[in-house]
């Protein structure tokens, strides 16, 4: 059966959307055109992903596959639902976008750099990941140089990035580290490879970039160059294949560093995109937390937060957005009484926070409640921090909440209620954050196919006793017959 | 139709009422359609005669059947079959569960007619009820919860509302900084619940209640524990608990909560949510009378509890702040009875103080005027001067008085030891961050961004 391209026509669309940006002309209908080109990017996104899910294997008979004779971009039970989640935050982003803010943001920019984030997700080829990863940078940093704002941070750490990223996977995954051989070679690209995620993650000490680049770039290209994650993916796709145990244990304990320490610095900023920056940076450690700790049920948990941290977090930070759009920049230090005149956005901001944190009844709960089981199960003793972050990540959320929304009673000559553009956006989030809370069990298994799909590319040795395992040598289980797997399972 | 699918059919509406009336109410704010108070009022009238209805027919029924222990399973939530692993999604209905529902709908409906003519006309009716129905929903899943998430859910939602109900007046800062204190409290006690959660698990192999804290029918149940495993998940869940129900050291939300409307305080602070943690005690009592030292630290914990909140609340100079310290003693009472391995005396004694409590806060407004009533049939002043104060010696009386005015210095000692340290130590890493920063980019230090004196300080 052959089936119709609509992963290649996903990718490509977008890149299209540059060629209507670079007509001049006027600038409702130009926006309009990307938002048309946009909108078909999803629908395209989300026809792929449910030709893979309906027809699993018939990727080889594509029509990509009959024209160039190999398969150029592929879905994989990893990647299915991140596509269109990809496609979804851009079009949302764009859809979001206030006529007032329409020059701050470089749509041609947004569209190639959507097209960049595709073609990654749906690559699975180390080598053109990585290619891809390293060009995804290019219109972040030319967003920075074009708004005249300060390159210099950003073009280092994203400089060292690109540089680890190339090197370790040449050494590690091209045609030529097979001809050097030798596991000394892996073990330097493993480690090449894992600074580079540490660094595109902004894992602890390498994170100061990310809150420095969400403060100074246009707020939307922001959220679309951090929310969907795509250095995780790169750990997923690059690392985890490679990786010792030692070294996914050591970015383990580095990354639930990061999760708590970002927690708590989220609670003493005073610029709310700081403290969204911190906010993501905390959730995103966690994220990959799951996956090297490479427990099936921490790892599931993992990759169900990534997408419910993707969608809350692009959420969140648009809300932040629309936010800024109406009274410019804002400082946590003082009270601004905005509920009383945008009521929606203030239940939103909870909403998407609250989802962030992994709250009962939204997305995030069920992949928080793994990651925890499955992070405790390995290290009973340091995974409390990612109980401890969870807690200050909620305590930051609700802080920011009454600053921006409560306190004192704010007049306004003009409505600064939502525009339908917004409305649609929040409830088409709200729909998901709360659909997916309430039925989770679809998502889950998907993302626990995902996980027997990483532990197949996995050709480090199995996993050894974890060192703190020992404490729970003093509380063993009491019926250990009944445990199906390396992680307690709860029975009725 | 078989008895058995009528008690379950019974058990479903018990928690789906409150569920559907929060979606009624919820589903046309994020439509941006309002609804009229006319409106709110049957919805919610209709979701709490539902529930009680469906609640005391259930109970009727446990009776008539001589079935004590009821359970209602709703299938697997999440399944994991690879794995072994899943959240049922049960309720229990037992002797402990039902009259505490039962008075948990009796309860809310009360206040929701008293805050119907209360809250007339106040810009954030609708605001209010749709809390109200987060908090009836968490309260009902809480009590009835078969599992430990179920539980760790309704939890969490009682948690939410009660955080936003404080700041129900929320175009004033103090009721905003209060909710805040109340809301990191709670924040602290889930984080305490949830790896309690995960080390029962971990013991136990299990998620259920009748597996997990006790074999049998409530409160017969025994647990399978050792006294040491017993003591390190029991003093987890001691913390939660003492965070939801405000006892030492974290009373200091208490009177914080008081800021709210009249309503939700009476039915939060003074009569369900008070009792949540002592509830969850009672809950896992099988677990804290498996080790004797845990059973000790409970009582010691109550007591304490009850002797600081006798104390306070005789020099606070509000009424509403005054009962919720009455209150708290009560409840220290209850926390000691449950570690003394009563179990019907803590039920009875929650649900008599949670209904006198109810009454006296919704008086609460009309208190000057009760004086003067009373005062007009006695035919003079009433005195309220206690003759044991005089037994306190001359100069230990005013360092009393000090103490117990400050609250015990709690929030103080918080503050100074935890919160304080914590947020100067942030502080501190923002500045180095920030010199580092700029070091790197070459511009000035941007440590504006977290000066004392901002945000942070609310936390304090």
């Amino acid at each position: 059966m052959t089936l119709f391209p609509w992963l290649e026509l996903a990718v490509v669309a977008p890149l299209l959307g540059v060629l209507v940006t670079l007509r001049r002309g006027d600038a409702d209908i130009s926006r309009n055109r990307r938002l048309v080109v946009s909108g078909f990017t999803l629908f395209c996104a989300i026809a792929a992903w449910l030709q893979f899910t309906l027809w699993p294997d018939t990727i080889a008979v594509s029509i990509g596959h009959k024209l160039l004779g190999f398969t150029p971009l592929e879905l994989t039970q990893i990647s299915a639902p991140l596509v269109p989640l990809t496609a979804l935050l851009h079009f949302l982003t764009l859809l979001a976008t206030l006529r007032t803010k329409m020059k701050r943001l470089a749509y041609g920019r947004v569209l190639f750099s959507e097209t960049i984030q595709l073609a990654t997700l749906a690559s699975t080829s180390p080598v053109v990941v990585a290619l891809l990863l390293a060009i995804g940078v290019a219109p972040a940093y030319e967003d920075l140089r074009a708004r005249k704002a300060p390159t210099r941070m950003f073009g280092l750490f994203m400089g060292i990035y690109v540089a680890l990223l190339l090197v370790g996977t040449l050494l590690g995954h091209s045609a030529w580290s097979g001809i050097r051989g030798g596991e000394a070679w892996h073990s330097v690209a493993g480690l090449m490879l894992i600074g580079a995620v540490l660094v595109r993650n902004g894992m602890v000490p390498f994170h100061t970039w990310m809150p420095h680049y969400v403060e100074h770039a246009a707020f939307g290209q922001a959220i679309l160059f951090i929310t969907p994650m795509i250095g995780a993916y790169a750990a997923v796709v690059l690392v985890l294949p490679i990786a010792s145990e030692w070294q996914l244990r050591v970015m383990a304990l580095l990354s639930l560093f990061t999760a708590a320490y970002a927690a708590g610095m989220s609670l003493v900023q005073t610029d709310p995109r700081r403290m969204f920056a911190y906010l993501f940076l905390s959730n995103s450690s966690m994220v990959l937390v799951g996956f090297e700790l490479a427990t099936p049920i921490g790892m599931t948990g993992a990759l169900c937060l990534w997408i419910s941290a993707s969608l809350a977090l692009t959420g969140f930070g648009l809300t932040i957005r629309a936010v800024e759009a109406r009274l410019g920049s804002i400082s946590l230090r003082e009270f601004q009484g905005l509920y009383e005149h945008a009521p929606m956005l203030g239940v939103f901001f909870l909403l998407t926070g609250l989802a962030s944190i992994g709250f009962p009844g939204t997305i995030g709960f069920v992949g928080a409640e793994l990651l925890v089981e499955g992070v405790m199960e390995t290290l009973p003793i340091t995974g409390m921090a990612i109980v401890l972050a969870g807690a200050l990540n909620g305590i930051a959320v609700m802080q920011a909440y009454f600053r921006i929304f409560t306190g004192k009673r704010r007049s306004v000559t003009i409505s600064i209620n939502t525009r339908w553009q917004e409305q649609v956006a929040i409830v088409t989030l709200a729909l998901l954050i709360i659909g997916g809370g309430i039925y989770p069990q679809p998502g889950l298994m998907s993302r626990r196919r995902a996980v027997n799909e990483i532990h197949t590319t996995r050709i480090a040795a199995p996993p050894s006793e974890p060192a703190e395992a020992s404490m729970w040598q003093l509380f063993p289980p009491l019926n250990p017959h009944s445990k199906t797997s390396p992680v307690s399972g709860r029975k009725s | 139709m078989s008895t058995d699918s009528v008690m379950s059919a019974c058990g479903v509406l018990t928690v789906a009422s409150p569920a559907a009336m929060l979606v009624a109410l919820a589903a046309p704010a994020l439509a941006m359609r309002s609804l009229s108070e006319h409106a709110i009022m049957r919805c919610v009238k209709m979701g709490v005669i539902v529930g009680l209805c469906s609640t005391l027919a259930l109970a009727a029924l446990m009776i008539v059947t001589h079935s004590p222990h009821v359970t209602v399973d709703l299938g697997k939530w999440v399944d994991l079959p690879e794995d072994g692993f899943h959240f049922t999604f049960k309720l229990i209905f037992d002797q402990l569960s039902t009259p505490f529902v039962v008075l948990t709908y009796l309860l809310c409906g009360t206040i929701s007619a008293f805050a119907s003519s209360y809250l007339h006309r106040e810009p954030g009716f609708l605001r209010f009820f749709v809390c109200y129905a987060l908090f009836l929903l968490g309260m009902v899943l809480a009590v009835a919860a078969g599992t430990i998430e179920s539980l760790f859910t309704g939890w969490e939602l009682v948690g939410l509302s009660s955080a936003l109900l404080v700041g129900f007046f929320h175009d004033r800062a103090d009721p905003v900084r209060n909710a805040l204190r109340v809301w990191i409290v709670y924040r602290i006690a889930d984080a305490a619940f949830l790896v309690a959660e995960v080390v029962l698990h971990h013991l136990t192999g299990a998620g259920d209640f009748d597996r997990m804290v006790g074999f049998g029918v409530w409160p017969g149940g025994t647990v399978d524990l050792t006294p040491g495993q017993a003591l390190f998940a029991g003093s987890l869940l001691l913390v939660a608990a003492a965070g939801k129900s405000a006892l030492v050291p974290f009373s200091g939300w208490l009177p914080r909560a008081m800021e709210g409307p009249t309503p939700s305080s009476a039915i939060f602070y003074g009569a369900l949510s008070v009792h949540l943690g002592a509830f969850l005690l009672l809950r896992v009592s099988p677990v804290v009378q498996a080790s004797l030292l845990l059973q000790v630290i409970v009582v010691t914990l109550g007591i304490t509890t009850a002797i600081y909140a006798a104390l306070t609340s005789r020099v606070q100079s509000d009424i509403k702040s005054s009962l919720a310290f009455a209150s708290l003693s009560q409840v220290g009472i209850i926390v000691a009875e449950i570690g003394l391995g009563f179990h019907y005396l803590p039920l009875v004694h929650m649900i008599g103080h949670a209904c006198l409590r109810t009454l006296q806060l919704l008086r609460a407004p009309s208190l000057l005027a009760d004086y003067r009533q009373l005062e007009n049939a006695f035919g003079g002043r009433y005195s309220q001067a206690a003759s044991w104060s005089k037994l306190v010696p001359e100069s230990l009386r005013g360092v009393a008085y000090r103490w117990a005015f400050e609250r015990g210095y709690l929030d103080t000692f918080l503050y100074d030891w935890i919160a304080r340290p914590t947020l100067k130590f942030f502080r501190w890493q923002q500045r180095r961050e920030d010199k580092w920063t700029a070091w790197l980019t070459g511009t000035t230090s941007n440590s504006a961004t977290t000066a004392s004196g901002g945000v942070t300080d609310e936390i304090a």
